[in-house]
């Protein structure tokens, strides 16, 4: 298993970012009813929208690890839903200051689509206990695997469900019989969405390239120091078999 | 609600784009950690070699040594 870092993709990322955000400021009018503060969905929903696609990613990899055996799709699912985790995050800050602005409180508990995204995202907090408490390295890549696929299938059930819901105070902006967002606006989401995804992914490549260079400078060390330095830290993901490599 | 002023609104806006990019930060530092243990890890393991290497260079000296040296 080798991983490299990028090398076009950060570039690529921060120009594709940098020109969403400069659009969001500087192009894009502002929304009728909201105002300014509608300017805070061009980078909430992007955050919101890559870490559910990320979670199921990270089923896809898991279903390939399970159907392969090798450990690498088990290291990429772990990465994926390391990222997603952290974008879950951003995406709940700057969902929470979104509805203090909007609608005067940090939290909606009747609202379907913030409390089911709470929902994904602490069934995904649970991965890491999940997964560390399993002492055998390849039955916590298994049962890991097994998590992420459950819960990945789970994200689109819930996203149908939240949309068959009654309730919606969430705005529905996308294919509504209003007509959806008008083209200048779509036309910046489209590209602060690239620019996220591209983060996404510039995130993975980085984290799977570190997990690669501790995993060979653990292998390293063994073979340096013999025995003895087996103990020493490495990748707490499962080890990858020789015949894995490559 | 109505639609806040934009000296309100601004500061709610900049609030979740600070979040956004302290979050990505907070992630470059960590990773900037690791890159540095990794470093210092390296640095150790190359040192380690260095001693095995020379150390090795040594080993076969002394061992014509002795079988030049006359024997009883």
């Amino acid at each position: 298993m080798s991983f490299r870092a990028p090398r076009i993709l950060p570039a690529l990322t921060v120009a594709v970012l940098t020109a969403g955000f400069a659009l969001v400021f500087l192009w894009t009018p502002n929304d009728a009813d909201q105002g300014f503060i509608q300017k805070i969905f061009y980078l909430h929903v992007p955050l919101a929208s890559t870490a559910l696609i990320g979670f199921m990613v990270a089923a896809v990899q898991a279903i390939l690890h399970l159907r392969s055996g090798n450990p690498k799709w088990d290291v990429r699912a772990y990465v994926s839903i390391h990222i997603s985790v952290i974008f879950g995050v951003g995406a709940l800050i700057t969902g929470a200051i979104w509805a203090k602005a909007s609608w005067g409180a940090w939290w909606v508990w009747d609202e379907p689509t913030l409390v089911s995204f709470l929902i994904v995202f602490l069934l995904y907090c649970t991965y890491y206990p999940l997964r560390y408490a399993i002492e055998d390295r390849e039955r916590q890549a298994r049962y890991a695997s097994v998590f992420a696929i459950m819960a990945g299938a789970f994200v689109p059930l819930n996203f149908l469900a939240v949309r068959l819901a009654q309730t919606l105070i969430h705005p529905r902006v996308f294919a509504t019989s209003d007509g959806g967002l008008p083209p200048k606006m779509m036309l910046t989401f489209l590209i602060c969405f690239a620019g996220i995804a591209l983060l996404w992914e510039t995130l993975v490549r980085f984290e799977l390239a570190s997990k690669s260079s501790r995993a060979k400078l653990g292998r390293l060390r063994r073979a340096l120091e013999g025995d003895d330095a087996a103990g020493q830290p490495g990748s707490r993901i499962a080890p990858v078999p020789r015949e894995a490599r490559g | 609600m109505p639609a806040l002023p934009l000296d309100e609104a601004g500061k709610y806006v900049a609030g979740a784009y600070v979040v956004f990019l302290a979050l990505l930060l907070i992630y470059v530092a960590i990773m900037s950690i690791r890159l540095s243990r990794i470093d210092r890890e390296l640095a150790e393991l190359a040192e380690l070699a260095e001693e095995r290497a020379a150390s090795g260079e040594r080993r076969p000296a002394s061992a014509e040594e002795r079988e030049e040296a006359p024997v009883g």
